[in-house]
């Protein structure tokens, strides 16, 4: 059944259709709404049994998460921006811990200068933490990829992080088909730990390794990453026959087979994207998009299936690395032969700023035009950085 | 025929023999069948006071929960002592995320097992004093106001001895380490600086929180056995003293803790539900620098010229313990 | 596609506005997607609600920059920001007054704009001056997209029992005022 519901409140129903039995929430925007929903779910006893603890930071919510995940227990909590940085030393510890944490970040920038809108520099700075990175297109994506992330955490034992963009998908209602509770259960067996904190069987989780052993556990952290990109594609096929509807799983091609330029994105920008080419196709552009859902692992076979022979790539980054570029164009260039092709980085919609059909097609004009050079800021206003100048320079 | 006075104690301890008592009133350490939680082959140093008291903890702990115990570890020289890779001496599950996190780490394993429905284990969070008083406070100070049903254990060795001996949050005043040297005018730690974490633990006004020393193992003991028998969230403060970054030798660790609770520089106390409700009495009471002449870390007190003024302030630091916590006002 | 366009202020309901039309919508068997814009806005301070409304499912993420429809919850914005800018060559204005178009300055744009006294509509009915509900009413008689009766479907959904039916009468005759100028209108 379909529901017109605000993004929050669709990924709050089905994480609690994936019955966590801990949840932790610390509130940052643009993510409190989910967890909010999730109090509420709890406290009035439709999700149970569950324990939502309200802790005192984020560091304590990812903590509290590996807590309970060693305890075998499924755990989920939800952050953004700077509160995904003050649980980074968790994060790095919930992966090497290989626990199957599942975890929403609604996209966010990071300060300063403090910003509360929509990119993805929260995430993407969190690229080599061992998560699982998965970004949703839009409200549906959201919630039907938090059901993949809890069977695939748990099959890999590794942890899990669905992106939305924050506000843009996290606030908007649209009409979503919320995963039906008797499909998930098909779908999401049983917690099943590989570890478990247990009287019965002590273990010792967390102990100290040396130089000896430091190098394997972390080529083993890899070999679980490149075992998630077959896993992905697999849980989406099964999603599909489960749910009578597709899930991306770790790309989604969009016109790319006839395409001379194709674009890469990751989020909700895609949909803008996907209509602005399709203004442009009218128009005998051949352009093609490919979406990222799957980040981490960094999909690079399905990605080089997809584009093709297409000439030119240009990547629309939500974030970028100071002093190099794009982050996405960086992996793309590590992970595919960019010989014989031309490969553009936009980076747009920093801070919240609006990526509209007009800008795009701008940029998409240049590129295909050629004329496009390899690092473009989106809409940069020189008014204001004259204006900043001149105020350095006073 | 003159009577001769029998002494039972040895080592200057008033602690009687365990054979001389009921098998119920024995330690848990006496008994042969105890789960040794902490077993033999550790990497501790020699004289370690936390080794000893984690030992002490946990058989008591495990036996209070007949075993249904888990256990969650900040970072730290136990936790780095206890599991060498491939190799661990914790014989109970046993869990080790972070410096900073251990209580909520703690409180995680505890939600979960309220979930599960497991209720029958119990858990035990546990750290050195920069685990708990310092990086970890702000987790510690949660779980205490949630009240979750963990017991944590701060082993206070009174400085970052895992990392080379740093100052921390209950390092105390005048003692050297090695970002407070014993150097210029005022050498060692400033005065009027620190915290007491189990005052501010009772500030929360939790079940049950408590302090202990090594000194006393039968009164640890006991004090784990009566946390665990409370639910909710319980503290319980050991001194621990640490040859290597106290600068003594390693037979005297014992003795050290115990001229701590003497001279009323560590006060033994118990509080629940915030209030102070009983307190241990010096028995035999003497001069803060009995204690602080057996540590180096104070030799700069003593050597080249005696500091009369510091081991007077240090001297009244203990006296108003021992007026606060009613130290001498049982038998003296 | 039709875009709609909500200026307010924090606390008047703005958000929630631009969410019942997107219900409303959704009852009719359409694609709807309704978004804020996303500030930090505290109480009093003006914001700025979207909604599309398409016969297809709706990618396009952009802030609405060219509204067919733009509804102005508080008049004193028409003085403080552009409240009309980009509105469609076709578009049309609702805005909270009890006063007339003419009397509030806005007298041109070829009778695209209308006025409903939606503050009061709610003070009578609700007992509260919360004039969403019943702006949604009077849209409703503006656009034809989106028939009173959906509206009252999503109002009722969203604040049951007596507060629901408070505002399901705030909108319906916001409804009738609205058609009644449309009326006079098209016969001047």
């Amino acid at each position: 059944m379909r529901s017109q519901i605000e993004g929050s409140r669709a990924v709050a129903e089905t994480v609690a259709r994936c019955r966590p039995q801990v949840v932790c929430a610390y509130p940052i925007s643009p993510q409190t709404h989910i967890v909010e929903a999730l109090s509420a779910l709890v406290k009035s006893g439709r999700l149970a049994p569950c324990e939502f603890v309200n802790v005192e930071s984020e560091f304590a919510a990812m903590s509290v998460a590996i807590g309970a995940s060693a305890a075998g227990a499924r755990a989920y909590t939800a952050t953004a921006s700077q509160g995904l940085l003050y649980m980074a030393e968790a994060l790095y510890n919930a992966s090497g811990l290989g626990l199957p944490i599942v975890m929403t970040v609604a996209n966010r920038a990071i300060g300063a200068p403090i910003n509360i809108w929509n990119d993805h520099s929260d995430a993407m700075s969190q690229r080599d933490c061992g998560w699982i990175q998965l970004y949703a297109e839009d409200n549906q994506a959201a919630a039907d990829l938090h059901v993949l992330a809890f069977r695939l955490a748990e099959e890999l034992s590794t942890p899990v992080m669905v992106c939305m963009d924050g506000f843009v998908l996290t606030h908007a209602v649209e009409s979503v088909e919320l995963p039906g509770a008797t499909e998930v259960d098909r779908y999401l067996p049983r917690f099943q730990p590989r570890q478990l904190l247990d009287p019965d069987d002590p273990v010792t989780i967390g102990a100290m390794v040396g130089p000896e052993a430091f190098t394997e556990v972390r080529y083993l952290a890899h070999a679980t990453q490149l075992a998630a990109l077959a896993r992905i594609a697999t849980l989406a096929t099964e999603f599909r026959a489960t749910f009578g509807r597709p899930v991306a799983g770790l790309v989604s091609p969009y016109r790319c087979t006839d395409a001379d330029t194709v674009v890469i994105a990751l989020g909700s920008v895609l949909g803008t994207l996907k209509d602005t080419v399709d203004e442009m196709r009218v128009d005998g552009v051949p352009l093609g998009v490919l979406g990222l859902t799957a980040f981490r692992p960094f999909p690079a076979a399905a990605i080089a299936g997809a584009i093709g022979d297409a000439k030119r790539i240009v990547v629309l980054e939500r974030a970028f690395a100071p002093g190099v570029g794009g982050i996405v164009t960086a992996d793309l260039a590590a992970a595919l032969p960019v010989a014989g092709r031309t490969v553009h980085t936009v980076v747009a919609g920093l801070g919240g700023r609006p990526v509209t059909r007009a800008s795009l097609r701008d940029a998409l004009t240049a590129a295909a035009a050629g004329t496009l050079g390899p690092l473009t800021f989106l809409d940069l206003d020189e008014r204001l950085l004259r204006h900043t100048a001149k105020e350095a320079m006073a | 025929m003159t009577p001769t006075r029998v002494k039972f104690y040895q080592t200057g301890s008033f602690a009687v023999g365990n054979r001389l008592l009921p098998a119920d009133l024995r330690a848990v350490q006496s008994d042969p069948t105890r789960t040794n939680s902490l077993t033999s082959g550790h990497r501790a140093c020699q004289g370690c006071g936390e080794a000893l008291a984690a030992r002490y903890v946990l058989d008591a702990a495990m036996r209070a929960s007949k075993g249904r115990l888990v256990t969650v570890n900040a970072t730290g020289c136990l936790e780095v002592f206890s599991t060498p890779y491939p190799e661990t001496s914790w014989r109970v599950p046993w869990l080790h995320s972070l410096f900073g996190n251990a209580p909520a780490v703690a409180s995680g394993v505890a939600a979960a097992l309220k979930a599960q429905s497991r209720t029958d284990i119990r858990v035990l969070g546990q750290g050195g004093d920069g685990g708990t008083v310092d990086i970890g406070f702000g987790a510690l100070s949660g779980m205490f106001e949630r009240g979750d049903d963990v017991l944590y254990v701060c082993y206070d060795n009174q400085g970052y001895m895992n990392t080379g001996v740093q100052r921390s949050g209950a390092t105390p005043p005048a003692a050297r380490t090695s970002t407070t040297q014993a150097v210029g005018p005022e050498p060692g730690n400033v005065f009027g600086q620190g915290k007491s974490a189990p005052l501010i633990a009772m500030a929360h006004e939790i079940p049950y929180v408590a302090t202990a020393t090594i000194a006393d193992l039968r009164d640890l003991e006991y004090k784990v056995e009566r946390a665990m028998a409370l639910h909710g969230a319980r503290y319980l403060h050991v001194l621990v003293p640490c040859p290597l970054g106290w600068g003594s030798t390693a037979g005297q660790t014992v003795a050290i803790a115990r001229l701590a609770t003497q001279s009323g520089i560590f006060p033994v106390f118990e509080a629940e539900d915030g209030v102070l409700t009983a307190s241990t009495p010096i028995r035999r009471h003497v001069p803060v620098e009995e204690y602080l002449r057996l540590q180096a870390r104070f030799r700069h007190l003593f050597e080249p010229e005696r500091r009369a003024d510091v081991i007077d302030r240090i001297q009244a630091a203990a006296d108003h313990n021992i007026e606060r916590f009613h130290l001498l006002s049982g038998e003296g | 596609m039709f875009e709609v366009r909500i200026h307010g202020r924090g606390g008047q309901g703005v958000v929630t506005a631009a969410e019942l039309l997107s219900v409303a919508a959704f009852h009719t068997g359409r694609y709807a997607q309704a978004f804020p814009s996303f500030g930090s806005e505290r109480t009093g301070a003006p914001v700025v609600a979207f909604c599309r409304i398409a016969e297809r499912p709706i990618r396009l993420r952009e802030p609405v920059l060219r509204p067919d429809a733009i509804v102005v919850q508080d008049v004193t914005l028409l003085r403080q920001t552009d409240v009309l800018a980009g509105l469609a060559d076709d578009g049309q204005v609702l805005v909270n007054s009890g006063r007339t178009v003419a009397e509030l300055g806005l007298a041109g744009y070829d009778g695209r704009i209308f006025t409903v006294p939606a503050s009061e509509l709610a003070r009578a009915h609700v007992g509260r001056p919360l004039p969403n509900a019943a702006l949604l009413g009077g849209l409703a008689a503006l656009c034809h997209l989106v028939p009173l009766a959906a509206v009252v479907e999503a109002i009722g959904q969203r604040f049951p029992g007596l507060l629901g039916t408070a505002n399901v009468a705030a909108a319906a005759e916001a409804y009738h005022l609205v058609h009644a100028q449309l009326k006079e209108r098209s016969h001047a």
